[in-house]
């Protein structure tokens, strides 16, 4: 095998073909078109990974970097190459990205079948799968930064879709904003990178640190925090989580594409990606691991009492991705990405699935007015009950395998990671239990669309119908994952990162200890069931008989701590307060103003006078006139009058 | 007989311009004016300048000055009326006179020492000698200034033709 | 009785005249009386050019002169015929009366 041909750069280009094809023709081409040509791109870019991937399977040795990149910047000895490199991290988030964002493409074309602006949905959606690709490929910091600040675009393009709503466009302010946070600190760590290294070359900069271990724990400590800034921005962490739940104002596909399976886990992604900066910075992995599992409680807790079935998702989300910080944390980051991989499986359908129930019920996101879909959707029924087995963690679902991992591997970790254990523990439970109160409440008993209010959209339920098959179709592959998905085993999938993200990662087998622990977990999964179907299976007043004796504790979550309002009042009121006053009145009038004044006054007053030169008067413009040749005639003669041979001499005599 | 001559016409030249400042209605001075052409005529002819005196006297005294007379008596202005014009006119413009006239004296006075004599016996540029330059080396200019004075003649039509006249 | 006359003689008639015109340009009050100012100017320098061609046998001296009566004549037309026109509009030909460009 001499010379591979994997054509990296193309997997990332061929998407950017489909969003300059569709951004530029899309709206004078036909329907039918736009959609083969979105789909298309997306499907060879998923073929050539899928070749890819069956090379590696072959025996393709990794990593593969590609060979003769351009050269971006070039300054004295720092280099930056469009440089794509291939290793085996990088192929897994590949496969879930073109695979899983290839069935969204498909799901899309039934689900946005009847929105304005059909080309442009594509024409985005094709753009986030290019910034995403070449996030996963990018073999050095700055090319990474590039995706990783183009899927935030993408992202921002989709959530303000819907162009004619305000919330959403303020949705999409909100979530660049909040990203735009956790970039200062990408940006930060890669200036630290370059004072540290001289290089932002993934492969140069593990090679420097195996080589000579010279940098202090201080150094990499400031420069992994900085990069767990970053990333929790970009995978919605405490605490600049508060855009992903907003970002739901986008068209559902979005939220499974980007708010779920992939975007989101760019943070996850890169942690692992620079395990071997964090290994030399145990307190960042601390950091790491206990933002991680507090987010993945608070979500919990705040998704159990959310009516809006794509804010449970989007907690749920939030929750999950806390799972991948704590795996990350305790050093578990092939667990991280394993639970990544099945996430995007199962999250994804569970978005999907919502958003099948929102197409099939004409645009009711809220559970309270759902129930009884079991009979009039069966195949979203049936792909959803999947989905949650597997987000639970029943076995032997997919989620089970991942979390399980997770788990084990935090248990593991000494004393703290007991501590971390156990809530992850708690929060395995309020996850069984959210969704399954979400899944009562859409699928089974009664439908109650008339009797939750006003009832001015209750035929919506009696229109209440199944999907058509190009929406049901990536319901059913990714359902299939989700069972299947982590049968591949912890172990094995361990092994085969082995060579990107490290070898410590691999949980030892513990023999009993884990059986314990995976046996315990079923167990809490089963008992967030049990309790979910006395809650909402049988009378759904229990929930409510509930919430009333709770009353403080459910209004604190149903208005999610008040976070929002915290923030608006801490942060965004005092930066508004500033800006108005501070800026304001002091910059805008003293700095702005006044310069334009002075400007306006300076020119105002020379116009004055010379305004006053040009009178109009014949008389006295010949008078200008001759003294002007009075001043000519002198400068020319002065050399002869005064006995000088030439212009020049004078000139020379003047100046002197 | 030369020193004669330019006396006689140099003061008549002066005379004429002094008397055109002099004078407040416009028809007198343009009638000095015609005065000091003619002398300058006579000067020509002193310098050798045959054709440019008779130039002179043709198109400047005669056709130019025919026009200025007519369009005085045409407009039929009447004498100056008494008006104070800008300051900047007094104030600036008659030493900036001053200062022209004692500049220019001053450089002829010290450039005209190395000249010549003029007189009589110099013999003269004829029109012969004239027009061989001017139709040979400078045919294109001459013929230039012909475009210049239809174009000259066009805009006077269309400037002074009444209003009325395209509506 | 032939007495040569110096050159610089006719140079220092034609600044005199030079400076007769400015000062018409400065005093003069009516349009049509400063334009003749402009015109005693032109012959003032045009004297100038003739000792010039005299003093250096030049026929191009000549030519010159030559060119630009055919300018004064064409200027003398143009501005003739502004000056009618602004006569017919403003009813006066004082210029201390004529300092607007809009009416």
């Amino acid at each position: 095998m001499n010379e591979p041909m994997l054509f990296l750069p193309l997997i990332a280009l061929l998407p950017l073909a489909g969003f300059l094809l569709n951004g530029l023709f899309g709206s004078r081409l036909p329907k039918a078109l736009v959609s083969t040509i979105a789909l298309l791109f997306p499907l060879l870019s998923f073929a050539l990974v899928a070749r890819a991937a069956w090379m590696v399977h072959a025996g393709l040795a990794l990593p593969v970097a590609e060979a003769n990149a351009p050269t971006w910047i070039a300054v004295g000895t720092f280099h930056v190459g469009f440089q794509f490199v291939l290793d085996q991290l990088t192929l897994v988030m590949l496969l879930v990205v073109t695979g899983v964002g290839f069935l969204i493409h498909l799901y899309s074309v039934g689900y946005m079948e009847h929105e304005s602006g059909y080309w442009r949905f594509f024409a985005y959606l094709n753009l986030f799968l290019f910034f995403m690709t070449v996030l996963v490929l990018a073999g050095n910091f700055l090319l990474m930064f590039v995706g990783w600040e183009g899927v935030g675009l993408a992202s921002y393009l989709l959530i303000g879709f819907y162009i004619d709503r305000k919330s959403a466009g303020d949705a999409g302010i909100k979530a660049f904003v909040t990203n735009r946070v956790g970039d200062f600190g990408f940006l930060i760590a890669m200036f630290l990178l370059i004072a540290h290294f001289g290089t932002l070359s993934f492969s140069r900069i593990t090679a420097q640190l195996s080589a000579h271990p010279t940098l202090t724990t201080g150094a990499a400590t400031l420069i992994c925090l900085c990069l767990v800034l970053g990333a929790v921005g970009k995978s919605a962490q405490i605490p600049l989580y508060v855009w992903l739940p907003d970002a739901m104002e986008g068209p559902t596909p979005v939220s499974a594409l980007i708010h779920a399976a992939t975007m989101v886990t760019a943070g996850v992604y890169m942690i692992a990606r620079t395990h071997a900066l964090f290994d030399l910075a145990p307190a960042a992995l601390t950091v790491v691991a206990v933002i991680g599992t507090a987010t993945a409680f608070f979500a919990a807790t705040v998704a159990i009492v959310q009516t809006d079935i794509k804010r449970v998702l989007a907690y749920s989300t939030i929750s999950q991705l806390g799972y991948m910080f704590l795996g990350c944390g305790v050093g578990a980051y092939s667990a991280a990405v394993f639970h990544l991989m099945t996430h995007a499986f199962f999250k994804g359908l569970l978005f999907l699935a919502a958003g099948s129930v929102i197409h099939g019920l004409g645009g009711e996101q809220d559970i309270r007015r759902m129930g009884g879909l079991r009979k009039t959707m069966p195949v979203t029924f049936w792909t959803m009950t999947a989905a949650v087995l597997a987000i639970s963690g029943f076995f032997p679902f997919a989620g089970f395998f991942s979390k399980d991992a997770i788990l084990a591997a935090a248990f593991q970790h000494g004393s703290t990671g007991k501590l971390l254990w156990m809530v992850g523990l708690v929060t395995a439970l309020m996850t069984s239990f959210y969704m399954f109160r979400l899944w009562y409440l859409t699928f089974l008993g009664q439908s109650r669309a008339h009797s939750a209010s006003d009832g001015h959209d209750h035929e919506h339920h009696h229109h209440a119908h199944e999907s058509p098959w190009i929406m049901l179709l990536p319901l059913v592959l990714l359902a299939l994952l989700s069972v299947c998905g982590g049968w591949i085993g912890i172990d094995r999938f361990a092994a085969f990162l082995a060579p990107a993200t490290g070898m410590a990662s691999a949980a030892p087998n513990a023999g009993h200890t884990e059986l314990f622990l995976s046996v315990l977990a079923v167990l809490v999964a089963a008992l967030g069931w049990f309790v979910a179907h006395l809650f909402f299976g049988r009378r759904t007043s229990a929930a409510d008989d509930a919430a009333q004796r709770l009353a403080p504790l459910h209004r604190v979550l149903e208005h999610k701590y008040w976070i929002d309002e915290i923030y608006t009042s801490l942060i965004i009121r005092p930066i508004q307060w500033f800006a108005r006053f501070g800026l304001g009145w002091l910059g805008e009038l003293t700095l702005v103003r006044g310069s334009v004044w002075l400007l306006v006054g300076v020119t105002g007053l020379c116009g004055e006078l010379l305004r006053r030169w040009q009178s109009g008067n014949l008389r006295s413009y010949a008078a200008w006139l001759a003294i002007g040749a009075a001043a000519l005639l002198i400068f020319a003669l002065a050399g002869t009058l005064l006995g000088m041979n030439s212009l020049a001499d004078s000139i020379h005599w003047a100046v002197r | 007989m030369h020193l004669v001559l330019f006396l006689i016409f140099a003061l008549f030249a002066l005379a004429g311009a002094a008397n055109l400042l002099l004078q407040k209605h416009p028809i007198n001075s343009a009638l000095s004016l015609i005065v000091v052409m003619s002398s300058l005529a006579v000067l020509y002819l002193l310098l050798g300048a045959e054709f440019l005196a008779m130039a002179q006297v043709i198109v400047y005294a005669g056709a130019i000055m025919v026009l200025f007379t007519f369009v005085v008596m045409l407009l039929n202005e009447g004498r100056e009326e008494k008006t104070w014009g800008s300051r900047a006119a007094r104030t600036v413009g008659f030493p900036a006179v001053v200062v022209l006239l004692a500049t220019l004296a001053a450089a002829i006075l010290r450039a005209g020492r190395h000249y010549g004599m003029v007189s009589l016996s110099d013999g003269i540029t004829t029109t012969q000698d004239l027009s061989k330059v001017l139709f040979r080396d400078l045919l294109l200019p001459f013929e230039l200034t012909s475009v210049l004075i239809l174009i000259a003649i066009l805009g006077a039509v269309a400037l002074a033709r009444k209003d009325d006249g395209n509506a | 009785m032939n007495t040569p006359v110096p050159a610089d003689w006719y140079l220092l008639l034609s600044a005199a005249l030079f400076t007769l015109g400015v000062i018409g340009f400065l005093i003069k009050r009516s349009l049509i009386t400063v334009f003749m100012s402009i015109e005693l100017m032109l012959n003032a320098v045009n004297l100038s050019f003739v000792t010039f061609a005299h003093e250096w046998h030049a026929v191009k001296g000549q030519i010159f002169v030559f060119f630009v009566m055919m300018v004064a004549a064409a200027e003398a037309a143009v501005g003739l015929a502004i000056i009618i026109s602004i006569f017919r509009v403003r009813g006066t030909l004082t210029v201390d009366q004529i300092d607007r460009m809009k009416l």
